[in-house]
């Protein structure tokens, strides 16, 4: 079957897609965006995290053809993202209609190439929380939406949010010093 | 393998009649996950995921009818207070993310003893409504709905379309034992809700028998206790020997097996355990609303 | 220059930003962070196949027939290989013992071996086919314990071995035994005042690391093939790899992609060979992914044990002896058992002087999954037990667990039970001390205005207590692990450094095999080679097999052995630097042929800071290049009757305080703090350290409280295949774990650092037990403790 939607800001389609088939692997396999993680698919890990019409879902457990029509933002998407809803709440100046309107565009923004980081990411590198690293896309995304919605979090908030992401190497405090960085940036305007 | 993508509920029903071997999907954290692993090739996948009613809610006068595809986290943010037990339940289900998807249509769909909801819907008191392109919509009462180890009440050309659960008329609770601290799949769980205006207690077991089960001696017992003690009237606290009477016929209620998520002993134990814990949480609630209605009064 | 071994003396200050020392960023960290890095699994090749292994549905049989015709019948099916298609004679691989088949052969050995393997055009296509392939067994009685492996007429698990072990053991069913006498036990015992015995059991435990089992085998034009692949010794791979295929090494190219996770997981082989010959059958690129499910029966687990200790001591204190009997599960296939078993005997007596000592260590061939290398291993089990011992035994003598454990503390000068001196610091009372020290986290965090916070209560969000039954406790423990491979084995690295001006700017390249499975050993590459050459920019080139081996990223080896390379390298190729300067600028200031030189900040200065040359001008128009193998001081094996013998490299000690509260109704454990002190000998990067420290104590404290591969033990089946039923800690299981990093040099290793990747997963699970044991008074014998065992139901 035929699948369209939009993955980043960019409409997509994939062409031959059993049905069968995840959103992850859709996205992995067809789109050439392999940032979201194949670790246990099975809704266990949050390796596979994605912004489904703006909500974080395991994107293992979506059949592809659910997709059909609807928003999804990847790892790969996460900085422009982030920069759009800075915008959106006017901290860059740019008025809230433009940003609603936002398209990613060219294929930096696809693969993250060529833009800079989100905060979350920088503080994520910074706090020393990415070791092999295949948890955190998953941990990003889940962290990125926290944030959004809780600009400062208590530890427990935090580790609630994150309590569906396995991290296997880092024992999570970097990963909670990272989200912990993130916020205090956030709310300083760094 | 075929993909259905009805747009709305009759066009659901009408491919659930002309396919009664689809299996619907919504939250998708069931069914995918035995396509991921290889352990289902169902000839037909019905998404549900366009069928807007099911993301739909309503509260009436005494019940809250809650489409069956509405996600746990909007139960445990919006329904806190007409659905208490149901929205710590739905608190409990696995992962952010998977309550971000995930609904009670799919756990009644997959009537698995260890689904989070069914306790909190025994003890709140629920139907479940379900519909045919034939025969239209009919209401299954929680209690005849689970039929056997994952097997319900449905038949072939049905699908679920909303639970009716009545809404909180006293505290309820809801705990349930996993040997982690988060995302993770009952070893067993209770559910209890106290029914001031009808001054009963109901109860519910996941995960310790075939079917998620009611523990009704122990339920016809404290019903009894309470009534005979005045205690609905006089709000004393409930003794220990009273909590425990309760809590020992909750775990003979249980019908638990030895699986690696536990032992059947332990099961029964800790189902005794919860059902004396919520009992007094439940209870205490109670006495404070009590107290306060009184000192406001 | 420096011979092979010696301790290397540190000639380069610190003015090069970005050296040792300091907390420099993963120089992977911004693909890591956007998506971008290429894992294993992410490898994707026009025209690609999927391949998919068919594995046993029972654990021992004999294999009567298979039968892949229809298999081959589905369209999209492009190669379905069973044992009979194996090109050469060479069937069999194995780390040490080359005993596991590529793909069975009349019989399968363990649950989830593989018997056939298939390329497809899509994933479901190939799953299709593999399901289509019949497959008759004969079903054989399984061996599942000691007990059956060892009666008088049990099946052996392998008939007509002829490996090296076979000599000295005393079953067939036996890999590899191994004796420790030293002193005399009986004279000993009799001196002791109190006598203390246990029988501990230790789960089987799966490293879990979160990247599957994946790679792309690409056929080249040579009649090669290219294998993208997450592993980590390449080298090893590629030695066990081409016999198979009956390629020269030389036509098997590997390049390492991106690693997620392993913990020793990914020393053996799972996918490589298939992936390989499926490439070599159909001329095109092969991919292989796991999923989680078949992860779990990809890979070695951790050793299952039982162990039988009997500790001994005086009224004041002082350990008398020790007698144990360490019993391994080492499953079907041989894999890394033998040095587990050398691990488990050797450091069976702990971070502790007792002088007289009678150990035995043994693995068993059964027909469990197969066990083998994981962070720690054999130290790991042993300190399960010994820890247990030392605070029974502190009980007994009415004593304080950490004072009685300092009483009884090595330190450097320490002979071990192998004969071997302890001749770097040992600082395992002050390590003991040290968290001791650290201010207990405050009681009932759980209590807030709004109620309890059931988030930081046992049980978490599933909310079953408020309060209620939840007892705090408190427990140590404390750890030895060798750092290395030992028993005399050859662990060298190999480094190749290349120094040229790029850009106008002197740079540094540095080329490893080393396997960056998530450790940082690229970041601390790169900060040796600014350390050693005054350089800023560093590109660490990806990890293949066209430079020489750097051994297995696995004991805590890799900043040790190919760290210990690069400088090495690095020192070979400043000489190199300075005689080219001598050559062009000598004559332009004394200095070039009077003072000792350094490189730093991009340039050559004298060690009184006198700038001579900018590095960039020196290397106009040449490139230096080192490729250099480096190897630690040698060890030796154990004798196989008495285990004497100097065989190991280096220690490296960890202290765990744990602080729990139990739920003692229900049995639900919420661990409050892992406080860690380690000795690290020296940081070369602090952030990554403790990020060290932090994993391998969550690691130990999986394995304390949930962690275990459940095998029926009727069928030697493997119940509880997936992460839904094998749990690991998720943030809300797991605690702050403050960290106190001690840093005595070890003058013996690079920069006097010392391997610190496991000894943090030791101490960490006794600890959570002692603690467990402290809050239930119960005794506990067995990791993982589950609740039935804290509610006795």
């Amino acid at each position: 079957m035929r699948v369209n939607f939009t993955v980043n800001g960019r409409p997509q389609e994939a062409d031959d897609v059993w049905e069968g088939e995840s959103l992850l692997y859709v996205l992995r396999e067809r789109l050439g965006l392999p940032g979201s993680k194949n670790a246990c698919e099975q809704g266990e890990c949050g390796s596979c995290t994605v912004r489904l019409d703006g909500v974080p879902v395991c994107s293992c457990l979506v059949a592809a053809g659910q997709a059909e029509g609807r928003d999804v933002v990847t790892v790969e998407g996460l900085a422009d993202y982030a920069r759009q809803r800075a915008c959106g709440t006017g901290s860059c100046g740019t008025p809230l209609d433009e940003a609603k309107g936002w398209q990613a565009k060219g294929t930096d923004s696809q693969t993250g190439e060529g833009t800079g980081l989100s905060p979350i990411q920088q503080a994520f590198i910074d706090a020393g929380a990415v070791q092999c690293g295949f948890c955190t896309p998953g941990l990003l995304v889940a962290s990125d939406e926290l944030l959004e919605r809780n600009a400062n979090p208590t530890d427990a908030d935090i580790r609630e949010a994150l309590s569906g992401n396995l991290c296997r190497c880092t024992g999570y405090e970097k990963i909670m010093d990272a989200v912990r960085l993130a916020a205090a940036r956030q709310s300083e305007g760094v | 393998m075929d993909f259905l993508r009805p747009a709305s509920w009759e066009e659901a029903l009408a491919a659930k009649a002309e396919h009664p071997t689809a299996v619907p999907i919504a939250g998708g954290t069931d069914v995918m996950v035995e396509i991921n692993f290889d352990h289902r090739r169902p000839e037909y996948l019905l998404d549900l995921n366009r069928v807007g009613d099911l993301y739909q809610w309503e509260v009436g006068e005494d019940t809250v009818r809650l489409g069956a595809s509405v996600p746990y986290t909007r139960i445990m943010e919006e329904l806190r207070a007409e659905l208490p037990g149901l929205a710590l339940a739905s608190h409990t289900v696995a992962s952010p993310q998977i309550r971000n998807r995930g609904g009670v249509g799919g756990n009644l769909g997959t009537a698995s003893p260890a689904g989070d909801a069914h306790p909190a819907l025994l003890a709140a008191g629920a139907e479940v409504e379900v519909a045919s392109a034939a025969r239209g919509t009919r209401l299954i009462p929680i209690d005849a709905f689970y039929t056997g180890v994952k097997r319900n009440a449905l038949q072939p050309d049905e699908l679920i379309r909303a639970v009716h659960v009545k809404k909180a008329d006293g505290p309820q609770q809801y705990s349930k034992v996993g040997t982690r601290n988060a995302m993770v799949i009952a070893v067993c769980a209770f559910g209890l809700a106290l029914h001031p205006e009808t001054r009963t207690v109901r109860t519910g077991i996941g995960s310790a028998a075939p079917t998620p089960v009611r523990a009704r001696a122990a339920e016809e017992f404290l019903d009894a206790a309470l009534e005979e003690g005045g205690f609905w009237d006089n709000g004393k606290i409930i003794t220990p020997s009273l909590a425990k009477r309760f809590a020992d016929l909750c775990s003979a209620a249980c019908n638990p097996i030895d699986d690696v998520r536990g032992t059947a002993s332990y099961r029964r134990h800790a189902v005794g355990v919860m059902a004396r814990r919520t009992l007094t949480w439940t209870w205490e609630s109670y006495r404070g609303a009590r107290r306060t209605a009184e000192g406001a009064a | 220059m420096p011979a092979n071994g010696a301790p290397t003396k540190i000639t380069q200050g610190s003015k090069t930003r970005g050296g040792i020392g300091e907390s420099t960023l993963r120089p992977d960290g911004t693909l890591k962070v956007t998506g971008e890095f290429a894992y294993s699994s992410d490898m994707w090749h026009e025209d690609m196949l999927w391949g998919q292994i068919l594995r046993s549905t029972v654990a021992h049989a004999e294999i009567v027939s298979i039968d892949t015709s229809e298999a081959l019948a589905l369209p999209g099916v492009y190669a379905v290989m069973t044992y009979d298609d194996l090109p050469t004679e060479v069937k069999n691989y194995g780390l040490e013992i080359q005993d596991t088949p590529v793909l069975a052969h009349g019989k399968v050995r363990h649950h989830g071996e593989p018997v056939a393997i298939v390329a497809a055009d899509h994933p479901e296509t190939a799953r299709r086919a593999a399901a289509k392939i019949k497959v008759d067994y004969r079903e054989l009685p399984v061996i599942t314990d000691e007990k059956s492996a060892l009666a008088p007429d049990a099946i052996l698990v392998h008939e007509g071995r002829d490996d090296h072990h076979i000599g000295h053991v005393p079953h067939p069913n036996i890999v590899h035994r191994q004796p420790i006498v030293r002193g005399n036990v009986e004279e000993a015992r009799a001196r002791a005042d109190v006598i203390v015995e246990g029988e501990y059991t230790f789960g089987m435990q799966d490293q879990a690391f979160l990247g599957p089992e994946s790679g792309l085998a690409v056929p080249e034009e040579d009649g090669g093939v290219h294998l993208y692949i997450a592993t980590q010794w390449l080298h090893s791979d590629l030695r066990q790899i081409a016999p198979v295929l009956g390629l020269p090494e030389e036509k098997v190219r590997m390049t390492l992609a991106g690693v997620g996770g392993a913990f020793g997981g990914r020393e053996d082989l799972s996918m490589q060979i298939h992936a390989c010959l499926l490439a070599l059958r159909t001329g095109k690129p092969v991919k292989i992914v796991y999923n989680r499910f078949e992860s779990f029966f990809g890979h070695v687990h951790r050793h299952p044990a039982k162990l039988y200790y009997e500790h001994g001591a005086t009224k004041d204190g002082k350990l008398t002896h020790l007698k144990c009997r360490i019993v391994l599960d080492g499953g079907a296939y041989a894999s890394a058992s033998p040095a587990v078993v050398g691990n488990a005997s050797s450091l069976s007596v702990g971070p502790y002087v007792v002088d007289d000592v009678d150990i035995e260590a043994v693995a068993l061939y059964t027909n469990n999954p197969p066990c083998g290398a994981m962070r720690g291993f054999g130290a790991v089990q042993a300190c399960f037990a010994y820890e247990a011992q030392m605070d029974k035994l502190a009980k007994k003598l009415g004593m304080d667990p950490v004072e009685f454990r300092q009483l009884n503390a090595m330190e450097q000068g320490t002979i071990m039970p192998t004969g071997q001196p302890v001749d770097s610091p040992a600082p395992v009372a002050e390590l003991l001390r040290r968290v001791k020290a650290m201010p207990l986290p405050p009681e009932r965090q759980w209590e807030s205005s709004e109620g309890a916070d059931v988030r930081q209560l046992p049980g978490g969000l599933s909310n079953t207590t408020h309060g209620e039954g939840v007892v705090r406790g408190i427990g140590y423990a404390v750890g030895i692990k060798n750092v290395g491979f030992s028993e005399g084995f050859d662990d060298y690295s190999t480094a190749k450094v290349r120094m040229e001006v790029v850009g106008g700017e002197a740079v540094a390249t540095v080329h490893t095999a080393m396997a960056e499975v998530g450790q940082g050993g690229v970041t601390v590459h790169a900060q040796i080679a600014r350390t050693e050459l005054g350089v800023s920019r560093v590109t660490i080139h990806p990890a293949d097999t066209q430079v020489g081996s750097a051994g297995s990223t696995s004991a805590s080896r890799q900043t040790y052995v190919t760290g210990g390379a690069v400088k090495n390298a690095c020192e070979l190729v400043r000489e190199k630097v300075l005689e080219i300067g001598r050559r062009k600028l000598g004559s332009y200031h004394p200095a070039w042929a009077t003072a000792e030189l350094l490189l730093e900040g991009g340039k050559v200065v004298t060690d009184g800071g006198e700038v001579l040359a900018d590095l960039a001008d020196v290397l106009e128009g040449e490139a230096v290049e080192v490729e250099e193998e480096w190897r630690h001081r040698p060890t030796e094996p154990f004798d196989l009757r008495t285990g004497q013998g100097h065989g190991h490299v280096q220690y490296s000690f960890a202290a765990h305080r744990a602080v729990v509260e139990v739920d003692t109704e229900l049995g639900l454990v919420k661990v409050i703090e892992l406080a860690c002190a380690q000795d690290v000998g020296k940081a070369l990067n602090p952030l990554s350290v403790i990020g060290q420290i932090q994993g391998g104590t969550t690691q130990g404290l999986g394995v304390a409280v949930m962690e275990e591969i459940i095998v029926d033990p009727k069928t030697a089946k493997v119940r509880n295949p997936s992460f839904t039923d094998y749990l690991i800690p998720t943030i809300l299981d797991t605690p702050t774990i403050p960290v106190d990093v001690l840093e005595l040099a070890d003058d013996h290793a690079p920069y006097g650092l010392r391997g610190i990747g496991e000894a943090p997963t030791l101490s960490s699970t006794p600890a959570v037990l002692a603690a467990i044991r402290n809050a239930t008074g119960l005794e506990l014998n067995r990791t993982p403790v589950r609740p039935e065992h804290l509610t006795g139901t």
